[in-house]
Parts: structure tokens; sequence; C-alpha cells
């Protein structure tokens, strides 16, 4: 064959090959919707974090704002404390309130974040102070049949 | 009776002694190619050469085996996940089986069986007719000469070949899934786009599928290489480079994933 003519077919598939690749990085991967460069990291402690995971999504008022990037277990407040980084272009206040929320009934353990009203921002390595643990089923009804034995001996009196 | 068992000994001997020494052969050549392998990127026009063969000339088993596969995955996903109401995550299943292992497995098998042949049975046939003996003759070195660039040409064509692989199968899970039975479009690609992660999921797809290159390609023309200059010899290693190299991918495949999806 040709010399050109096998050029020319290698290089329309070395092409194809690179754009499959920005395919699968862009419309079937994250890096479209989410810079992964420009953050800033905060962390948290929670009483109970469920069944929160590394890269688990960060949301506020819906939308992904960042990502969990390490869960630790503090042995001095015996707390779990959860790192993560925020996108550059969202601020949050000082007071903001951080929970752990499910999303759906059976869906992926994520992090809420609640804006307060201070005038500061959180900056780079801030702590976010008010959290709310996950919701632990057990204890959900473990917290149910206590008060409604409560009840019971309440009518039964 | 001793004679025998001493017999059974040496047979075994004899055969784990076979093994180390083809691991040792097969090893520095390897090695070796590696070491001649300037002047495949001096002269590139060698390696281009091989990329078409091993690698424009395999795109067509490539595209319509991903389109399929990918609309295979689309109505089986779909069968089940409907169960459960949640066929807006057809995306992620879709997504993320091509890209985490199907589209580097089976693009290294089919690569395997269409290039890895082809480079074990013309380098077989070159030994064969004693046209690596005649190129040593006139002080060409044949592993610069044939060897390096048909080694670079597997895998630089590899992950591309795996990368298309994938990136049709998702189109064919689409076709199915959205075209076909109508699963909602936005649910299909925000989930799925939720769901794989850059770095996660598509890097550690073309790690596998540039291990799997090399990992095919070094065996095909090793079974090349050393196989007996006959008929017959060039058609056992033929056989053996699809047997081999496709074990070996399954097996590395096991180990990669081992270690990159762990807990993750």
């Amino acid at each position: 064959m040709e010399r050109t003519t096998m050029d020319l077919w290698v290089g329309a598939f070395v092409v194809a090959g690179m754009a499959a690749l920005l395919v699968l990085a862009f419309k079937v991967g994250n890096l479209g919707t989410f810079n992964n460069n420009e953050t800033y990291t905060l962390y948290a402690e929670f009483e109970n974090i469920g069944g929160l995971k590394v890269r688990a999504p960060v949301k506020s008022a819906g939308v992904v704002v960042g990502r969990v990037t390490d869960i630790q277990f503090d042995n001095q407040t015996f707390r779990a404390r959860v790192t993560f980084t925020v996108d550059k272009r969202y601020r949050f206040p000082k007071d903001t309130f951080a929970k752990i929320l499910t999303a759906g009934l059976l869906g992926e353990q994520y992090i809420g974040l609640d804006p307060g009203g201070d005038s500061e921002d959180l900056a780079n390595g801030d702590k976010i102070a008010k959290t709310q643990p996950a919701v632990v089923l057990e204890n959900l009804i473990g917290q149910f049949l206590y008060s409604k034995a409560a009840e019971g001996g309440d009518t039964a009196k | 009776m001793p004679e025998r068992l001493i017999g059974a000994v040496r047979g075994i001997g004899h055969r784990v002694v076979d093994a180390v020494w083809r691991m040792g052969y097969a090893a520095r050549f390897f090695a070796a190619t590696l070491l001649h392998s300037g002047a495949s990127f001096r002269r590139f026009h060698l390696t281009i050469k091989e990329i078409y063969f091993s690698g424009v000339l395999s795109l067509i088993i490539i595209l319509v085996s991903g389109l399929f596969v990918g609309m295979v995955l689309g109505l089986q996903g779909y069968e089940t996940l409907q169960k459960y109401g949640s066929e807006s995550a057809l995306g992620t299943l879709v997504a993320l089986s091509l890209v985490r292992e199907l589209g580097p497995v089976l693009a290294a098998l089919l690569f395997a069986s269409r290039a890895g042949s082809a480079i074990t049975a013309e380098i077989g046939l070159m030994k064969a007719t004693e046209q690596l003996s005649a190129m040593e003759m006139m002080a060409v070195d044949p592993v610069a000469r044939v060897v390096a660039p048909r080694f670079w040409g597997g895998v630089i064509s590899m992950p591309l070949l795996a990368a298309m692989f994938s990136a049709i199968g998702v189109f064919g899970g689409y076709l199915v899934g959205v075209v076909l039975i109508g699963v909602d479009e936005g649910q299909f690609w925000s989930q799925m786009q939720a769901a794989v992660d850059f770095r996660q999921d598509v890097v550690n797809g073309v790690i596998k599928s540039v291990v799997f290159g090399i990992a095919v390609t070094a065996i095909a023309l090793f079974e090349g290489y050393d196989a007996p200059p006959t008929a017959e010899g060039v058609s056992h290693a033929t056989t053996r480079t699809v047997v081999t190299s496709s074990l070996a991918v399954l097996a590395l495949d096991f180990v990669l994933t081992a270690f990159m999806f762990r807990g993750a």
C-alpha cells in the first residue's frame, strides 16, 4: 500500500481513538461536570456517618458542590472526621451546617450543606462546627419502640 | 520399579527446567525488544505500518463487537433494572461495565485473536523461510527491524481500540435503552456522569488496556520468534498465542481489578 494512504489511515485511527477517549472523559465520565483542579478542603466531625463513603457527593440545595476525599476515626473525640473538597466557585459562610443525608429510600448517602448567615466565609482547611449525624434505622426503630412503650405505660396507668 | 520412579522424577525435572528456561528466554527476548526500540521511533514509519496492520485493520471487528456488546448490555440491564423500578440507572450500568471491564478485556481478547495471531504467524513464517537469518547476514538486527516496531504498534493500538470499544458500546446501550426502549435520556446520561469518575474509572480502564496491549503483543512476538521453523510449528505457535494471551489477559485483569477497585 502507498505510504501516504497508510499514514492517512493511521492518523484517522489515532484521532478516532483520542476522540473516543474524550467522549469517555466528558460525555460518559464526570470531567465535564466537575472540575477537579480548583477546590478547597474542609472537614467536619460527625457522631455517626452511617454508610457514607469516600467520593460521595457534597450537595447544597441539591447541587453537587464537592466530593468526600477522606474518612477517619478520631480517637480523641471518638467521632468520625470527614474531609471533603468543595469547588472554588462556591463559598459558604462560617456557620454552615453539615448533615449526612440519604438520596431516596435506598440511595447512596451524601453530605448536605445548609448555609448559615455569617458574614465570613469558610476558607481552606476550616472545620464545620455544626453537624448532624446520619440517621441509623436501628436507632430510629429503637426510639420509636421506646416512645410507644412509654405511651402504653401511660394509658395503662 | 526404582527405574520407573527415577524416570518419573526425571520427567518432572525436565519439564520444570524447560519451563524456567523458556520463561527466562521470554524475559530476555522482551528486554531485548525494549532495548532495541530506538529504531521504531527514529524510523517511525516502521511503527506506523504496524499500527495500520494491528490497529486500523482490527477496527471493524472492534467497533461491531463493541456496538453489539453495548446493545446487549442495554437489553439485559433494562430487563433486570426495571424489576426494581430503577431503569434510570441503565446508563450507569452500561458505562461502568464497559469502561472498567468489558472494554479493555474484550478488546484485548479480540486483539489477541485478530492481530496477535497474525503477528505470530508472520514472524514464525519469516523465521521458517529464514528471512530473519538473512537479515542478520546483512547486519540488520531482526529484533530492532521486525520485532520492536510490531511491539510498539500493538502497544499504541490497544488503548485506542479499547477506548473506541467502550465509547461505541455506550452508544449501543444508548441506542437500545433510550431510542428503542424509551428510558429517559436526561436520566440516562446524568446518572452515568454522576457515577463514572474520570480518574477512578476511565484512567484505570486505559491503564488496563495498556497493560493488556503489552502482554498480548509480547506473547505474540515471542511465540512467533520461538516457533519451530516448520508449518506445524508455526500453526502450533499461532494457537498458543491466542490461548496464552487470552488467559494472560483474564489473569491480569483480575489482579489489576483487585488493586484498582478494592473498597472503592
